[in-house]
Formats: structure tokens, C-alpha cells, sequence
């Protein structure tokens, strides 16, 4: 479990998140929603520790994580994997490498056990033969797959996904989104989405943050979300033609 | 202005006291440090022998034709090119040729790493990034950058024989006699010295820029020209206190 206690972070004059606090539970995905701008790459990269918040407190299982020092960090960032919005997979190591990297640093496993490590990461993420590629070689979703393989390659206890399905087709969208929900579910994982799909947000949303002007305007999960009475948060959900009409049904 | 200085030279600092933090892994950083040794080294060599070569050619014709008088022997043709390329030529100018190409390169690597989140993903596995992706480039560069600062040295002098008698200007033995007149061994620790001190700042102030980058592709091209610009600006510098402390 993930505690968000109180967070506030300003650059320079510009409040970005002003007193948020949120709870993301085990075994769920937990969703951060909000317009472009409203501040929830900021609270992924605050819990995450790439940024240093202003005041408040993430908690990580009890464990104060945003007092820490880089160094005690690294112990609790062993634990967690990440997939960033455009992959972030390294350009100069094929898929293969990519996986076994956070092995070759921190484990001191063989090259077999390296290989078959990767090998299963990647079948877990249906992905086969592409072992040698390198990055370049790849689609959007195959980056995309590649890079939950090396998010999961460490067996995380905290999964973050910074807007898994940019830059994909809504086919493509829905099988990532079930993946992270599968690993979720099976791993026991607490996982993290930052995301603006509504596709996402009632396939997989079982806890919800609403984000709003850098506050929590709002939270529930994929079922509260439809009947909420909160005029920002339906503005943001039934913001096309399609949503609008599906809840006039 | 001076604010800003102050902050890059604050923000410097503290980004080498990260870089020099112990490596998470040695054996993976000594791979790493044999593979910058190839990439920013082994690939200079031929730009670094063909500029030396051409451009003690040129010395040797420019003393040539300098010291056109029978008052002065014509072995101080060998012995000006000599004093010239290992005390300013290859330390300090092959310096800035190099601050042109590996800095460059340093600089766009890390940016591109930078916008592209490779950096933020580097430190969400768990690994000091400053340390990961610049000390093995300092370390490969204060290695090597000797290496080929000697093989500069000896194509200058090369190219300045070749020169002398393609030209018909100065006689084998004179040359040969003045490159080995007054030889003092000190000239070649205070150029490898100045090579070292050159390296260094090569790779920690393009590293720099390229590390903060900000931005997208624009941001990228941007940092790249300031790691070799102030790369530069610090080696002119630095050249002038080193020859201060070292040689006055």
C-alpha cells in the first residue's frame, strides 16, 4: 500500500499540487485522473521520488519514503517498477538487455538465469522472438510490452504506469490495460496508473483519484465514477459526443 | 548573470560529488568504462592523426620560412615544431577538437537520454545515474585522452619531417636533430597533465548539460553546443593556470 499524506509541490510560484492525500491499495489498480496540466504526472514523480516534495508524506507500507536519503531510497525503488510513457527503454541494449538490466545491477544471478528470467517477463507480456531487437525495432505497443516486461522483471511490490496507452490504438489499449491488471491481480502488486483514457478508467479503474487544479477533487472507483454528481469530474468523463450519449441511455 | 553563474557552478559541483559516489557494480562499470574507451577514444584517432599530421606540416613550413637567416642552424626548425606541438598543439588544441567530438557527443547522448525519461528510469531501478552514465566517460576519457594526445605528438613531428623533405626546406638530419636537441622530460608531464585536466573537463561539463536537459529535440541541440562551448572556454582557461602553475 501507497500513502499519499498532505502532498504539496510548487515550481517556483505555481502551486502544482496542493494538499493531496490519497490511499492506493494492494492488489488494485489504482487510477490518478485529470485534464492535461492538472498535476498527476507530477504526483506519479513525487511518489516516485523524482521529485522532492514541498510538504506532506508518501508512505511506502508504512515506510516513510519521502524523508529518505537517495541512498535509502534505492532499497524501496528495488521494489518497484515503472513504465513511463514513452517506454524509456535504453536505446543502446536489445529488448533482451533492457529486461536483465536491474538483474545484472542488483542480483547476482547467471547469464542463464538472467535469459530465463527475460524470456518469462516477456512471455508474461506476450511477446516472443524479439529477444535481439533493439528498441528501434519496435511498435508503440511492443515498446510498450517490453517495458512492463522490465518493470516486472525485479518482481515489484509497487507498479507505476505513467499513461500506458499514449500513442496506441484502442485494440492495442485495452490489451495493455488488461495486462496490468492481470500482473495486478496476480503479483498482489499495488499499482499506480496516471492515465486521461476513459477506456482505461472503466476497464480497469478500481480505485480512482480525480485531479483537478492540483487538488483531489474527487475519488471512487469505475462503478461511482458514472453517477457522480460532481460537475468537473462529469465535464471530464462524458467530455465526448459518444459519453454523453451513452448516459443519456 | 552572475546569480546564474553561481547556480550552474552550485549545481555542478553537487552533480560531481554524485557522479564520484561508489558504483553500484563494479565489474558492470569496468564494461562500461573498455566500451567509452572505444566510443570516445578509438574513434577519434583517425580525426586526431590526420589533423596532427597536416597541421605540423604546416609548423615546420611556417618556422621554415620564419627563420630564413644562415645565423640561426636550421635543426631549430625540428626543434620549434618539437616545443610547439608537445607543449601547445596536440595538449591543448587536439583538446578542443576533441571538446568538439566527444563533447557533442556526451552532451546529446545524455539529453536524449534525459527527454526520452532513459534517466529517470536509470534512477527508478535504483541506480545513481550520475555515476552509471558519466563516471565511466570521465574515466575512459582521462584514460585514453593521454593515449591519443602522444599519437598527436608523434604524427605532428611526423608530418613536419614529411614536410621538410617534400619541400626540400630542412634535411633529414637536421630535423631529426633538432627534435631530439634540449629534450626535457618534464615538457611531456606538463602536456599530460594539461591532457588529463582537459579530459576531465571535457566529459564533466558537457555531461553536465546534456544531463539537465529540459525540453525536447531543440533543448538537446542546444545542450550539446553549450557542453562544447563551455568546455572550450574551460579549457582555454585552465591551460592558462596550468601553464602558470606548472611551467613559471
Amino acid at each position: 500500500m501507497i500513502e499519499a499524506l498532505n502532498i504539496s509541490k510548487a515550481f517556483g510560484e505555481h502551486l502544482v499540487l496542493n494538499d493531496v492525500s490519497f490511499r492506493f491499495e494492494t492488489g488494485k489498480c489504482n487510477l490518478i485522473i485529470g485534464q492535461s496540466g492538472s498535476g498527476k504526472t507530477v504526483l506519479m514523480k513525487c511518489l516516485v521520488g523524482l521529485f522532492e516534495i514541498d510538504s506532506g508524506n508518501v508512505m511506502y507500507d508504512e515506510r516513510v519514503f519521502s524523508r529518505m536519503s537517495f541512498d535509502e531510497m534505492k532499497v524501496i525503488r528495488q521494489e518497484l517498477g515503472m513504465l513511463f510513457q514513452g517506454g524509456a527503454l535504453f536505446d543502446s541494449m536489445t529488448v533482451e538487455e533492457n529486461i536483465v538490466f536491474p538483474l545484472s545491477m542488483f542480483t547476482s544471478q547467471s547469464s542463464e538465469q538472467k535469459r530465463d528470467r527475460a524470456n518469462f517477463c516477456l512471455s508474461r507480456v506476450n511477446l516472443e522472438n524479439v529477444n535481439k531487437l533493439y528498441p528501434s525495432e519496435l511498435s508503440g505497443g511492443m515498446k510498450k510490452r517490453v517495458a512492463i516486461a522490465r518493470a516486472i522483471a525485479m518482481n515489484p511490490k509497487y507498479l507505476f504506469c505513467d499513461e500506458p496507452n499514449s500513442g496506441l490504438d484502442p485494440l492495442t489499449a485495452i490489451v495493455i490495460d488488461n495486462l496490468i491488471s492481470e500482473i495486478t491481480q496476480e503479483y498482489n502488486i499495488t499499482t499506480v496508473i496516471n492515465t486521461h483514457d476513459m477506456n482505461s478508467v472503466i476497464e480497469i479503474g478500481d480505485k480512482i483519484a480525480y485531479i483537478h487544479k492540483g487538488k483531489l477533487w474527487w475519488d471512487g472507483n469505475k462503478d461511482s465514477i458514472l453517477h457522480s454528481d460532481n460537475p468537473e469530474l462529469n465535464d471530464f468523463v462524458f467530455a465526448t459526443e459518444l459519453t454523453r450519449k451513452l448516459k443519456q441511455i | 548573470m552572475i546569480r546564474g553563474f553561481l547556480f550552474h557552478i552550485g549545481r555542478y559541483t553537487l552533480l560531481l560529488r554524485q557522479v564520484f559516489k561508489k558504483p553500484e557494480k563494479q565489474s558492470i562499470y569496468i564494461r562500461k568504462i573498455l566500451v567509452e574507451m572505444d566510443n570516445l577514444g578509438l574513434d577519434s584517432v583517425g580525426i586526431v592523426a590526420f589533423i596532427s599530421t597536416f597541421m605540423g606540416a604546416v609548423l615546420c613550413i611556417q618556422m621554415a620560412f620564419n627563420i630564413d637567416t644562415p645565423f640561426i642552424p636550421l635543426y631549430t626548425i625540428g626543434f620549434v615544431t618539437r616545443q610547439s606541438v608537445v607543449l601547445e598543439f596536440s595538449p591543448t588544441i587536439i583538446s578542443l577538437i576533441l571538446a568538439g567530438k566527444v563533447g557533442s557527443r556526451v552532451a546529446s547522448e545524455l539529453g536524449t537520454m534525459r527527454v526520452t525519461e532513459q534517466i529517470d528510469a536509470i534512477e527508478i531501478i535504483g541506480i545513481n545515474p550520475a555515476t552509471y552514465l558519466i563516471f565511466p566517460k570521465i574515466v575512459a576519457c582521462v584514460l585514453i585522452n593521454p593515449i591519443l594526445i602522444i599519437l598527436s605528438m608523434i604524427m605532428a613531428i611526423l608530418g613536419g619531417w614529411l614536410a621538410g623533405i617534400f619541400t626540400g626546406l630542412v634535411p633529414t638530419s637536421e630535423y631529426v636533430f633538432g627534435i631530439k636537441a634540449f629534450f626535457d622530460s618534464y615538457d611531456i608531464f606538463y602536456a599530460l597533465v594539461k591532457t588529463v585536466v582537459n579530459a576531465f573537463l571535457i566529459v564533466s561539463i558537457s555531461g553536465y548539460h546534456g544531463f539537465y536537459t529540459q525540453g525536447g529535440a531543440l533543448e538537446v541541440g542546444a545542450s550539446s553546443t553549450k557542453g562544447v562551448v563551455h568546455s572550450s572556454i574551460a579549457i582555454i582557461v585552465f591551460n592558462l593556470i596550468l601553464t602558470q602553475l606548472l611551467l613559471a
